[in-house]
């Protein structure tokens, strides 16, 4: 689950990682009456749960409070990458010297906990590390010692900051650890952590500053977390229903929200062939044969163990509620439940579903004769194998549209 | 003729008198596999399928001279359960619950680096050794005794080639599930390794998925050390990217885990690369003296 990035901010604020002042605003009246309150310039801030805000013209400068409330109308009427923008994060603007990266991450390469900092900030990570990975610093983190200062600081000589900020760093790379682990994240990233300068009187001065857990600057340069991402663990939601609740279903599709108050694993995808698998591996080889037949699965689900009815019914419902769906692929490995249990299962939960759309079925293992007998009689088309079954749903699908 | 499980094995059930433990434990011992005993904090003393239950692991051990554990507990509860059987000294531990908390696997995995203790999931569905021992979740008659060694990340796709490769009359050696999350115990080179030197498997079957770059690490091992014949199947070319697909390890993230990449590794080192998973007995019986 991902969290905004005023969310995430106010986290790590809370950890005592310094953040600009700042606020969220859903309509563009609520924009104007923020920046008249922090005094301008401000960045108005599109909140999508996607990358490339910026590229995509999210995030502007207004230089008044009238122009912030024209700035935060036009974002508020973007759409980025497919998400509408719904809200804005309108902060006091930064003059920014250096822009640094500061990440903290599952290495699963290493199986370990890894600390990540970069001079080169303000990019796609996964970019620098590609082109220029030379700019990248990292170190292991054993989970029973925390990460030490040493560490911070390893990191901090390693991107070549100067002496003067290595305190600050270390503690601000301590809580990023802290809110981490805390949070049961599996990102936490602060990019750019910027080196900003009060030169410019008002632009930076304010209560944000004083009240700032760094205390005063030893310099005019200082750090500040200017963007942060986190991404939470799903698995570990139930230790923490606060943080829980920030979830925003319009990251969802209804229906990817739906499977999960269902406990099914649906991925909506953009054909026309709708697949329900037992098992999320099979699931994927069933939707990489659709493709091998020249047709495009129209979603990935895994409606788990042994295909009960109320699964199957939530399944088809599911399924049937992208209109793009032109044939149903139904590929059950029946392992330790019996396929002619398995095939009553299905027609069992698709007893409440009324639609037109042609069913191919593949069951396999115990009893499988006897499975696809019973859904023969109830107009599924069967298959013995998956290529049969793709090949066949393919075809229905066709002549469905035709 | 196998690895990891074998009718030389003792095993202990924890959560035996859950519904899975409990259904588990009486498929296992239908199968023939030797459980020795359950555990249940609380329900020492009771019997389940007439295997006798104990509050806690040492105790079990001490009382039934297990060698291997299988854990069927909830998630909140599974990582205590694998530190209880990690300190009461067992070789091998098999947990097949799905959905623990990452960050409590990297405390696990930092804990049992540590020590002897082999662990072969979370999120997976276990190990069988057609004929002598089946240790987990994985139904046993899909399986005959052979000498093709399976490891895969998934559950049900290994079943379903498993039993395509029985259906045409090839054995296997050990099936193991390594399972489908982000960090797990054991990985496809430390399988790779041990059927490797298992003098009864012949060839090896490697049943992959996006994510992570674990395929990548295996194909590398097995350019250097494996020399015996590797067929493998990779899911998920179709998968889109940053989005889960189902185990919480199958996601292409920041331009890593792509099956394409995966596929071109394993064919570089001279694995064949099955089309689709019903491929891959064909492959197999090539292989076939």
């Amino acid at each position: 689950m991902k969290l905004h990035e005023y969310q995430s901010k106010q986290l790590f604020a809370q950890y005592g990682i310094p953040i600009p002042r700042g606020k969220v605003a859903a309509t563009a009246a609520e924009a104007r009456e923020v920046a008249t309150g922090l005094g301008c310039p401000v960045v108005i801030k599109a909140q999508v749960l996607v990358g490339g805000r910026g590229k995509a013209g999210g995030i502007r400068l207004a230089r008044t409070p009238e122009e912030a409330e024209a700035v935060a109308a036009a974002v508020l009427r973007m759409t980025i990458k497919g998400l509408p923008v719904n809200r804005v994060l309108v902060d006091e603007a930064a003059n920014i010297r250096d822009e640094l990266y500061l990440g903290m991450t599952i290495d699963r390469a290493a199986r370990r906990l890894a600390m990540i900092a970069s001079s080169a900030g303000g990019v796609d990570i996964e970019e620098v590390a590609r082109t220029t990975p030379e700019k990248i610093v990292k170190v292991h983190i054993d989970p029973f010692l925390g990460l030490r200062d040493y560490q911070a600081r390893d990191l901090a000589w390693g991107i070549g900051l100067a002496r003067e900020h290595w305190g600050d760093f270390t503690r601000i790379a301590r809580a990023l650890y802290e809110v981490f682990m805390d949070s049961d994240a599996s990102l936490a990233e602060i990019n750019p952590l910027a080196l900003v300068t009060n030169d410019e009187g008002r632009m930076t001065e304010g209560e944000g500053r004083s009240s700032s857990p760094l205390g005063p600057p030893s310099s005019a340069l200082r750090l500040l977390a200017l963007d942060g991402k986190i991404v939470l663990d799903d698995n570990a939601l139930f230790r923490h229903p606060d943080l829980a609740e920030l979830r925003d279903l319009s990251d969802e599709a209804p229906a990817e929200t739906e499977a999960r108050l269902h406990d099914l694993s649906y991925v909506k995808l953009s054909g026309e062939i709708g697949c329900m698998v037992n098992g999320a591996g099979l699931a994927m080889a069933t939707m990489d044969t659709v493709k091998m037949f020249g047709a495009e699965p129209a979603n990935f689900l895994d409606i788990g163990g042994g295909a009960t009815a109320e699964r199957v019914a939530v399944a088809f419902r599911l399924i049937l509620s992208d209109p793009n769906v032109k044939a149903i692929l139904i590929n059950i490995f029946g392992g330790i439940t019996r396929c002619d249990e398995v095939a009553r299962g299905i027609l069992e939960g698709m007893r409440e579903v009324k639609t037109n759309v042609p069913m191919i079925a593949r069951l396999v293992g115990t009893n499988e004769e006897e499975g696809r007998a019973l859904l023969q009689q109830a107009n599924f088309i069967t298959a013995r194998t998956l290529m049969e079954a793709a090949r066949k749903a393919v075809e229905a699908a066709r002549e469905y549209s035709g | 003729m196998s690895i990891l499980v074998n009718r030389d094995t003792r095993l202990l059930v924890q959560g035996i008198t859950g519904r899975e433990g409990q259904f588990h434990t009486r498929q296992m011992l239908e199968y023939g596999t030797n459980v020795v005993g359950g555990v249940t904090p609380g329900k020492g003393g009771e019997w389940v399928a007439g295997v006798p239950v104990f509050d806690t692991v040492k105790e079990a051990v001490e009382a039934t001279g297990a060698n291997a554990s299988i854990i069927y507990v909830p998630a909140r509860f599974a990582p205590d359960a694998i530190y209880e059987a990690a300190d009461a000294g067992l070789p091998l531990i098999v947990c097949i619950t799905e959905g623990i908390p990452v960050l409590d696997m990297i405390r696990v995995r930092a804990y049992l680096d540590q020590r002897d203790t082999r662990l072969i999931g979370p999120n997976c569905p276990g190990l069988l050794t057609p004929g002598e021992a089946k240790v987990g979740i994985m139904p046993g008659h899909i399986g005959l005794p052979g000498t093709v060694g399976v490891v895969s990340r998934s559950g049900t796709l290994t079943y379903e080639v498993v039993y395509a490769l029985t259906l045409r009359g090839i054995g296997q050696s050990t099936c193991v599930g390594i399972g489908g999350d982000p960090i797990i115990g054991t990985s496809f080179v430390d399988v790779l390794r041990m059927f490797q030197e298992d003098p009864l498997t012949d060839q090896i079957v490697l049943i992959g998925e996006i994510g992570g770059n674990d395929e990548e690490k295996a194909a590398e091992f097995i350019d250097r050390y494996v020399t015996k014949p590797v067929t493998a199947f990779i899911a998920g070319r179709t998968a889109p990217p940053g989005k889960r697909m189902g185990h919480a390890g199958a996601i292409i993230e920041g331009g890593t885990g792509l099956a394409a990449d995966k596929i071109a590794a394993l064919e570089a080192v001279g694995v064949r690369v099955a089309d689709h998973p019903e491929h891959i007995p064909d492959l197999v019986a090539e292989n076939l003296p």
